[in-house]
Order: C-alpha cells, then sequence, then structure tokens
C-alpha cells in the first residue's frame, strides 16, 4: 500500500437493502490534502463518508485509513481509529442539553483524566480557534446555524484528529457563514496538519477551497481533477453541475408516462 | 377472488405477527447490550443520578398528589363499605394493604410511564433524530453506555422510591379522610394497620413488584426511543407505543406477579 494516501477505497460495493448505493468505487485520499467528494442527492457520497468512519461496512472491497482496514476492525479498535477522526454533521448535531462550551469539553473529558483547568483551557481554544469563545456558554438553542456549526467543528476538532469528515457542511447557511465556514475547513486543515473530506454538491464555496475534488454519480466516481480541471472539464454531467444548468445529462423531468396518457386517464377516472 | 382475499389476509397476519417476534427479539439483544454497558453508569455514578433528577425528582408532584387523592378516595369508599360491616377501624389496615400490595406500585407505575417513560423516549428519539447519537458514537463514545444506560437504570431505582412514596402519600391520604374528616378512631387506624400489614407478605413484596415494574417500563421506554424512525412523526409514534406497551405491561405483570405471590391462600 502506498504511503502517500491516508484514506484508500478499493473497489467497494455496497447497498441498502436491494439497492446499490456504491458500485465498486475506489479513490485516494492523499495525506494532507483537502479533498471534496461532490455529487447529487442521493448520489451515494454521504454513504461513502459513513464507509470511511465505520458506522456502514463495505459488501465488498476495502476502505482502508491510516493502513488499516476499517471494515475489518473489532469495535474496540474502531472506537481507537474514531478518536483520530473528526466529523461535523450536517446540522452540526450538538448535544441540545449542554453549553457550547460543554459539547466541546464532551469528547476530551470522556477520553482523557485531564484536570478541570486544562479542560477548560483546551475547550476554550478550541473554541477561540472558530471565533466563539465569547459564546462558550449559550446553549445550542441560543445559536444561529452558522455558529452552532462553528461550535461542531470546535467540537470535532477537540482531540486534534489526524482525518476530518465534513457531511454537507455548507448546506443551509447564509452567504457569510458559507464563507467563514469554507476559511476555517482550509485554516484548521493546515494548522492540525490533518486531512479533510468534504461532502457537498455546493460547488462554489467548495472549489475556492479544496485540493481535489471526486465527482459521483449513481454510486461511480465519473470525474476527478483538481479545482481548476473541474471548472473547465467537458465532461457533460460535470459541466452541467459546476454550471447549475437545468437541463442536460440529468433530465428535469422526474421519469414519467407520456403527459398525454396521463391526462387522458385522469379525465377517465 | 376469495381466495385470494384470504390468502392475502393470511400473509399480512403473518407478517404483522413475525414482524413482532423480530422487535422483540431486537428489543432483547438490546437489553443484555445494556447490562453489558452498564459499568460507566455506576463509575460515573453521577451520570445516572443527573437522569434520576430528570425522571424521578421530577415526576414527585404527579406521584404525591395522585397518592394523596388516591388515598383519599380509599378512605371514603373503605369507610363506606366496612361501616356495613361494623368494623370501620380496620379502615387502616384496608388502605395499607390496597396501597402496598396493589395500588402504590401499578398507579405509581401506569404514572411514571407516561410521566418519565414518554420523556425518555421522546429524548432518545430526538437525539437519534438530530445525529446527536451518530455523532457521539463518531466521537468513539457508546451511546448505550453514555445515553442509554444511565437512563435505564435511573428509572429502575426511581420507580421502587416513588411507589413507597405514592403509598406512604396514601395512606396519609387516608388517615385525612378517615380519622379526621369522619371520625375513626385514630389509635385502631394505627395500631390495626401495624399489626395486619406484615413486612415480608405485604411490603417486600410490593417493593419487588415496583422494581419489576421499573425495569419493564424503562426497557421499553429506552428501546422505543433508540428503535425510533428518525423522523417526527417516528418520534411521536415511539413515544405512543411507549405508554401504551409499558401501561399494559405493568397491567400484565401485575397479575403474573400477584398470583406468584398470592396465590388466593
Amino acid at each position: 500500500m502506498s504511503t502517500g494516501n491516508l484514506v484508500e477505497v478499493d473497489n467497494v460495493t455496497f447497498g441498502y437493502d436491494q439497492r446499490a448505493v456504491l458500485r465498486q468505487i475506489s479513490l485516494n485520499i492523499p495525506k494532507g490534502k483537502v479533498v471534496a467528494i461532490m455529487g447529487l442527492s442521493g448520489c451515494g457520497k454521504t454513504t461513502l463518508l459513513r464507509l470511511i468512519g465505520g458506522s456502514v461496512r463495505p459488501q465488498h472491497g476495502e476502505v482502508r485509513v491510516a493502513g488499516q482496514i476499517v471494515n475489518e476492525l473489532s469495535p474496540d479498535q474502531l472506537y481507537l481509529l474514531r478518536r483520530k477522526m473528526g466529523m461535523l454533521f450536517q446540522f452540526g448535531a450538538l448535544f441540545t442539553d449542554i453549553s457550547s462550551f460543554e459539547n466541546v469539553a464532551f469528547q476530551i473529558r470522556e477520553h482523557t483524566d485531564l484536570p478541570e483547568a486544562l479542560i477548560r483551557d483546551l475547550a476554550l481554544m478550541k473554541l477561540q480557534a472558530v471565533g466563539l469563545r465569547g459564546a462558550s456558554q449559550l446553549m445550542p438553542s441560543e445559536l444561529s446555524g452558522g455558529m452552532a456549526r462553528r461550535v461542531a467543528l470546535a467540537r470535532s476538532i477537540a482531540l486534534d484528529p489526524m482525518l476530518m469528515l465534513y457531511d454537507e457542511p455548507f448546506a443551509g447557511l447564509d452567504p457569510i457563514s458559507l464563507g467563514v465556514i469554507g476559511q476555517l475547513i482550509r485554516r484548521l486543515n493546515e494548522s492540525l496538519g490533518a486531512t479533510s473530506i468534504i461532502v457537498t454538491h455546493d460547488v462554489a464555496e467548495a472549489l475556492q477551497i479544496v485540493d481535489y475534488v471526486y465527482f459521483m454519480s449513481e454510486g461511480v466516481v465519473i470525474a476527478q481533477g483538481t479545482a481548476g480541471e473541474i471548472r473547465a472539464s467537458g465532461e457533460a454531467f460535470v459541466h452541467q453541475f459546476v454550471h447549475g444548468e437545468v437541463d442536460g445529462p440529468v433530465a428535469f423531468d422526474y421519469p414519467a408516462r407520456a403527459l398525454r396518457e396521463d391526462m387522458l386517464t385522469a379525465e377517465a377516472a | 377472488m376469495m381466495m385470494q382475499r384470504i390468502s392475502e389476509l393470511l400473509r399480512q397476519l403473518g407478517a404483522y405477527f413475525t414482524g413482532m417476534i423480530w422487535r422483540l427479539g431486537f428489543a432483547a439483544r438490546f437489553f443484555i447490550l445494556i447490562l453489558k454497558h452498564s459499568g460507566t453508569s455506576f463509575r460515573r455514578f453521577h451520570l445516572t443520578v443527573r437522569e434520576m433528577y430528570f425522571t424521578g425528582v421530577q415526576s414527585l408532584i404527579i406521584i404525591v398528589v395522585s397518592g394523596l387523592f388516591v388515598g383519599m378516595v380509599l378512605g371514603l369508599q373503605g369507610y363506606d363499605t366496612l361501616v356495613r360491616y361494623g368494623s370501620s377501624e380496620a379502615l387502616g389496615v384496608l388502605v395499607a394493604l390496597s396501597l402496598v400490595r396493589e395500588l402504590g406500585p401499578v398507579v405509581a407505575g401506569l404514572l411514571f410511564a407516561s410521566r418519565a417513560g414518554s420523556a425518555i423516549t421522546a429524548e432518545i428519539g430526538l437525539m437519534k433524530a438530530t445525529e446527536q447519537l451518530d455523532a457521539m458514537e463518531m466521537m468513539a463514545v457508546d451511546p448505550i453506555a453514555r445515553v442509554v444506560a444511565p437512563r435505564f437504570w435511573a428509572g429502575v431505582i426511581s420507580m421502587p422510591l416513588l411507589a413507597a412514596l405514592f403509598s406512604a402519600m396514601g395512606i396519609f391520604g387516608g388517615y385525612l379522610v378517615g380519622v379526621r374528616m369522619i371520625g375513626v378512631d385514630e389509635g385502631s387506624f394505627w395500631s390495626q394497620m401495624q399489626s395486619a400489614v406484615d413486612f415480608d407478605e405485604d411490603i417486600l413484596n410490593g417493593v419487588i413488584k415496583s422494581f419489576v415494574f421499573g425495569i419493564a417500563i424503562t426497557w421499553i421506554a429506552v428501546f422505543e426511543g433508540y428503535d425510533a424512525p428518525p423522523t417526527a412523526e417516528g418520534v411521536s409514534g415511539a413515544t405512543t407505543r411507549t405508554v401504551v406497551t409499558s401501561s399494559l405491561s405493568v397491567l400484565a405483570l401485575d397479575f403474573v406477579l400477584t398470583a406468584l405471590m398470592f396465590r388466593g391462600n
């Protein structure tokens, strides 16, 4: 196995019930890079993230993180590996019954025996990194969507992970928060010396901050390249996606019977 | 056509029952998982104490008030019946035995199911729906050890205490109505109660009942929450099921336990 990749997805097939979500997909995430996985909703990109995090296991193939085969780890080994991973969920998934500070301190308290004073300093430093040290005593319900996302980000970097997973980090944010989150992802990746995987369909924002892009459609990688290569791509699907065109390889109409036929049956009924 | 309908009906019935048995299997495995991951609940007992505040302490008002009223009604009804046989001094015995043996554990159990059980299901279900449980797992913290087990043990510990309090309040209510209002002799009210209520036979059996109900109710509540579909209607359905299933379980278990404990002799 090559040493340059932190994550390797090798020939992975996965499906829920009978519906195949991923079909023999392979991709590599080089160490230290910020990589985006893009595609339409439901193309299997979140599933890919769950496979890398070990929440689901592939039916065929292998997922390797830092040389360990994720799908063959015992629950204890998986938990050990996860201590070195951070994940930002789509809507933050903050614990709603404790304050921002306690959310950030949660993992430190669970996994270390550090004295309270040190935990306080660490958690405040993480909040400072996302610019929300002043909001440490607020409850999640008192935070705006963008602030909640930043607190969740601070929580996910609490133990200085080597791998950051972002599930739709830009979804539902105003333009300013969106820019802030984008910059934070990039900056934290540098300062932590981590590797980041961003699953998103927000093309404009993602292309500004990522090193490499994988495009997925119907469970396979259909295009890949640097941000510049993707922007200039001649592939019809990528072009439609990047430029947000209404019609193209992805049709506007959901498959249906002929319109005339549908209208006539409705009248008859 | 007719045959087809019948076979379709049979198939649905079969699917319904196999579905139920599957769920029962999941619930049983879930119960074993809770027991296996209970270490945290006791090593870090403050986690359990915190949940006892939500399930136990916050149920106090409903338990105390209901206990008082049930006892007062028992006092009125009991006196009305006993006085026909000229044995109204036995009112204390009647009130105490009804409460300690039956009404305390059962009514407290039903109230606990609807007050605390529903809250546990809704909370865990919503934590699941908002990905908080997934987030916890990704942080290498087991939600069963950290979220489910402390709530389970908090419920199991709280329930006998609440039932005991319910009985105590009920006896006090019976005393208020019987002795203070109606004028039954205070000395015989208490002394007859003291000599007729047996510690092992009555009080201990009542405590065992409330303990068993506590296990059943909180088990159902945490399972329904953890198993709830992560949507608004999924959580609301699970909450309803918790109240219905655990109330029925309390009544059914009460019959079984009573049959085992008292056997009509």
